[in-house]
Parts: structure tokens; sequence; C-alpha cells
């Protein structure tokens, strides 16, 4: 599939601000951060097909930070696996778009998170069922930055390693931010390769998780630690709330923020105009 | 019989049988009876180490794959510590996936306190949708274990693992949603789980020789309670004593009394009084607790005398 990527991100980036503005409040900073990478693994680098969704064999992805659910609706929508209409539900009452990823609720989730660390965890179970199976399915999974001060996380990381899970290709949002303040200061994470590497992983860093070229070549190069016998760590730098400055201003304030239908108007017009 | 022995050769035949069908252990397989298995079905039994939440959570991944694991522990790892792993990634996402802790209550007996799951059921039994099962004997589980793996829903076994008798005939037919009496009676109902039916059985010789007839029902799953039994046999009695091996808040007696919450009839509780658990082997800890078949007789006067 010949793809513009970053046509394709701007899209997703626009769905995004569009539901969230139309909603007026939600997990904004850190769904507009990760836009990059949905646009890679959704429309270049998984194996799926919108058409028939629980396909056997399929790649997965499992957004354990469940709180980007909106961002990967957004992917979702616009790669076909729903009407994009649909995304102006997000949180409505009965709506299939909860604020965190749903398997139960949503076409195309494969599974349920939100309660940090527990999607990584799935994530390494599905991964664990894909060798069983001998699919040759790739499962690919995302946590954040804040979210990597979870315990869980690291039980999971040693065992897939110890497992040699290397159809397993995990991403950190590494926006350096979360709800309370700085990671670096709530808790720091760092050094997170020398941790992921100490874990027995392969590690992958990303300058600009922002740019999908660089994005889009990790990836490429992740693939190939199938059959290293290693998981891939894929660290991705990333600024939380990318695209819309005032948003990125408000520092650890973006998490969860307000946002007008206008304010999200203006944004994406910003955006289009930059296209 | 041990209990764990045959839940281990109960596992065996599933799992020979399909191949989706696997265990998760968290470094207790030796514990649960599971660890010979390691050899004979290398991928179908898997050992998380030390990590309960990472098994509870690789199950449930495991189970998005079309896999039906069950994760086993002592009943404290595999209840209370990862309750909120069992809540999201399990029962919420409506997996399938079986978990399984082993020694509850007393039966923890050297382990002590910090091993003693008094509250597993009142913590597991407050999510919405899940299944709490625990047999009474041997004769109990091997009927169960094929009814429990083919259920599609997560269900917590509270599996006493030591040597217990049998109870049920050979021919017994198991309902996972039925309750059974073992009993008939018109005095009282004796509602009771897990290694308990014996004493209560027991009980209801001795009273029976004082004169009050008591009716047994093995509660052997406590949620979703079988209302209509509980309800049928307290009207009928018109009294109720129910017998645990747990807290009595948040247990089997809160279960009946729930049940029974519109029905005007006395009841009390044969179980932990809301304290921890401490060290000590079962005679020791059945008289400090009160879990004793003279504790069951004496309290069964008590509800009697209260109608």
């Amino acid at each position: 599939m010949s793809v513009d990527l970053k046509k394709i991100s701007l899209d997703i980036r626009c769905d995004v601000l569009k539901s969230i503005g139309h909603l007026g409040v939600g997990h904004i900073g850190g769904c507009l951060s990760v836009v990059e990478l949905l646009s890679v693994l959704y429309f270049e680098a998984m194996n799926i097909d919108p058409s028939d969704p629980k396909k056997p064999g399929r790649d997965r992805f499992i957004c354990s930070k469940g709180h980007a659910g909106p961002a990967v609706y957004a992917a979702l929508a616009n790669r076909g696996y729903f009407d994009r209409k649909e995304l102006l539900t997000l949180n409505e009452g009965g709506t299939n778009l909860p604020s965190h990823c749903d398997m139960n609720r949503t076409v195309g989730i494969d599974m349920t998170t939100g309660s940090l660390g527990q999607g990584f965890s799935c994530a390494v179970g599905a991964a664990l069922g894909s060798k069983l199976e001998e699919d040759g399915a790739l499962i690919y999974t995302l946590i954040g930055d804040g979210e990597s001060q979870e315990g869980q996380i690291w039980e999971a990381a040693m065992f897939a390693a110890a497992k040699n899970l290397d159809n397993l290709i995990a991403f950190t949002d590494y926006n350096k931010l979360q709800i309370d303040d700085l990671v670096a200061k709530v808790n720091d994470v760092a050094p997170l390769a020398e941790k992921w590497a100490a874990f027995g992983w392969n590690v992958i860093e990303v300058e600009d998780g922002n740019d999908v070229d660089q994005v889009s070549e990790a990836v490429r190069h992740a693939k190939l630690g199938v059959g290293s016998g290693k998981p891939t760590m894929v660290i991705l730098n990333t600024l939380k709330g990318c695209g819309v400055p005032w948003i990125v201003d408000l520092g650890p304030g973006n998490h969860n923020c307000p946002i007008t239908e206008e304010q999200a108007d203006a944004a994406i017009a910003a955006l289009r105009g930059e296209e | 019989m041990e209990m764990r022995a045959v839940y281990a050769s109960c596992l065996a035949e599933l799992m020979e049988k399909d191949r989706h069908v696997c265990v998760l252990d968290a470094d207790l397989a030796k514990a649960s009876g599971t660890r010979a298995l390691y050899d004979r079905f290398p991928k179908q039994m898997f050992d998380c180490g030390v990590a309960e939440q990472n098994m509870a959570s690789i199950a449930a991944g495991l189970s998005s794959y079309g896999f039906k694991p069950w994760i086993e522990s002592f009943t404290p790892f595999a209840s209370r510590r990862i309750c909120d792993q069992i809540a999201i990634s399990i029962v919420y996402a409506k997996r399938n996936v079986k978990i399984v802790g082993t020694d509850p209550g007393i039966a923890a007996e050297l382990n002590g306190g910090t091993h003693m799951s008094m509250e597993d059921i009142g913590v597991l039994r407050s999510i919405p949708g899940m299944v709490i099962f625990e047999p009474a004997d041997p004769v109990q589980l091997r009927a169960a274990m094929p009814v429990l793996n083919a259920y599609d829903g997560a269900v917590y076994i509270r599996l006493f693992r030591k040597e217990l008798p049998e109870i049920f005939p050979t021919d017994y037919r198991f309902d996972l949603f039925r309750a059974d009496t073992l009993r008939e009676g018109k005095d009282l109902s004796l509602f009771v789980s897990g290694f308990q039916l014996k004493d209560a059985l027991e009980a209801a010789e001795i009273l029976a020789g004082e004169g009050i007839d008591a009716e047994v029902i093995n509660v052997h799953t406590i949620k979703p309670i079988d209302r209509d039994k509980v309800i049928a046999s307290a009207r009928k009695t018109g009294a109720v004593l129910t017998v645990e091996n747990h807290n009595v808040i948040g247990g089997l007696h809160s279960a009946v009394l729930e049940a029974l919450a519109q029905e005007k009839i006395p009841a009390c509780a044969v179980g932990v009084q809301d304290r921890f658990g401490e060290v000590g082997k079962m005679p020791y800890l059945r008289r400090a607790i009160g879990l004793t078949v003279e504790n069951i007789v004496e309290t069964a006067k008590k509800a009697v005398a209260l109608k």
C-alpha cells in the first residue's frame, strides 16, 4: 500500500481534535502525541483487514495506555473500520467509543485497556498466544512513560524476554509529562533505553516520535527483531499535545483538559493551513 | 484423596482433549499439584514466576487469542493481590479465565495470617458477573472441572488442596448454578460451602439427637447463589445457619442474607468473625477462630431459638 503518512497523520490529528472538541473535554495531550505511530501502524505496518476485523492471524495493536482511545478510534475510522461520523459519539452515553479502549464495544479493538500496566501484560499474553498458534502475527503495543511507573510493566518485560517473544513490538510514548508534573519530577523513569536493554529487549530510540518518516523507519527496523529471540521496545520521544501550540503549552495540564468546539475548529484550520 | 491431585488429573484430561486449555502459575505449581504437568504439556503450562498481576493479565491476553487459561496461586494472591487485574483484564473485558486460589482461609495453616484469605469471596463477589465456586469434596470437584472449563467466562475457584473425604455419591450430577441438598430437614436450614460440609453433616446428626431436624444444603457456588433453593429451604424451616471458612462479612453469610433480605427469618453465622488469621494447624485454628463442629451445633440451637 502506497500511502501518504503525513496526510494520514494530519487527518487523524484533526479527527482527534474534532471528536474531543465536540465532547468538550478529553485526554488530548496523550492522544496527539501518538498520532504518527498510529498512522504508521494502521496504514503501513500492520497486516490487517478492516473488512474482516477478526481475521485469524492478523497483527494486533493493544493500546495499553488506554486513554489514547480517541486517537485509536480516529485511526480506525480513517482506516475504514467504521464511519468517521461515529467519532462524534465519543464518550456519549451508549457510545461504542468510550474514553478507554474496550474490545467488546469497538470494532477493531483487540483488548480492553485503561487500568495502566495491564494492557501491556495482555499484549505479552497475545504474543505468547500467537507463538503457540504459529500464525506469524506481530503484536504491537503502546505504553505511556507515566505508565512505566507501574510495576506490572516490568513484570511483563521480564516475562516477554524470558519467553523469547520476538513477535512483540512495543512502543513507549516518551512525552516526558504525566498528570501531576514532569515524569522526571514525579518519579523518573529514565534511563528508559538502558532499562529495557537490561531487561533483555532490543531497543530502538526515535529522536522525534512525531516525525512519521522516523517512526516508519523505526517500525521497519523493529520488524527485523523477529527471529532475534528478543522482544523490541521502540522509545518514541514525543511531544504531548503535538500539533496544537496552546495545548502543548499547557504542559502537564494537557493530559485531560477542556477544549471547545471553536478551539478545536481553529486548531484544525491552522493544521490544514499548514498542509 | 488430595483435592489438588483430583484437580491436576482433571486439568490433564482437559489439556489432553483441547490444546487451547492452558495453565499459568506464579511459582506455586508444586503447591497446586500441577508441577508434574509441565513435562507432559510443555506448550500448555507456563510459569510466570512470582508475578501474579502479570499472570492474570497474560491469561486475559491468551484468552483474547482463543485460549482457555487457568491461573493458580494461594487464595490471597489469586484474589486480593490481583483484584484489579481480575476486575478489568479478565471480568470487565469478558475473558474466559479460571482463577484458582488454593488454601482458603484457615487451610493456609503454617503459612499463617499473611497467607490466610478471610476476604477473598467478599473481594471478588462484588465484581459484576464474577462466578465463585468452592468445592466440598473430591467427587464434586471432579464433576465440576469439565463444567467450569466449558463455562465461557471468569470463575474463581476456592480450592482446599489437601485431603478431603468423599461425601457425594459416585453418580452425583453437578450443576454449577444449583445448590445441593444433602440432608432434608424441617427445623433449620444449614447452608455451607467447602470443606466444612462434612462438619455440617456431623453437626446435623448431633442436632438430630437433640430433636432438631436440620436441612443441610451445600452452596458450592456462592455467586450467583441459588436464590430459589435458599429461599425455599429457609421458608420451610424458618431458621438459618451459614457455615463458612471466611469472614462472615462478604462471604456465604452475606450472600445468603442478601437472598433472604425480604424474608422475616432469623439467621446466625459460623465463620470468621471479622478478624485476621494466625499461624497454626487446623485443629488449633478451628478452635481459635470458632469453626468447630461444636460451634456449629451451638449456633444452630441459637438460630432455632430465635424462631
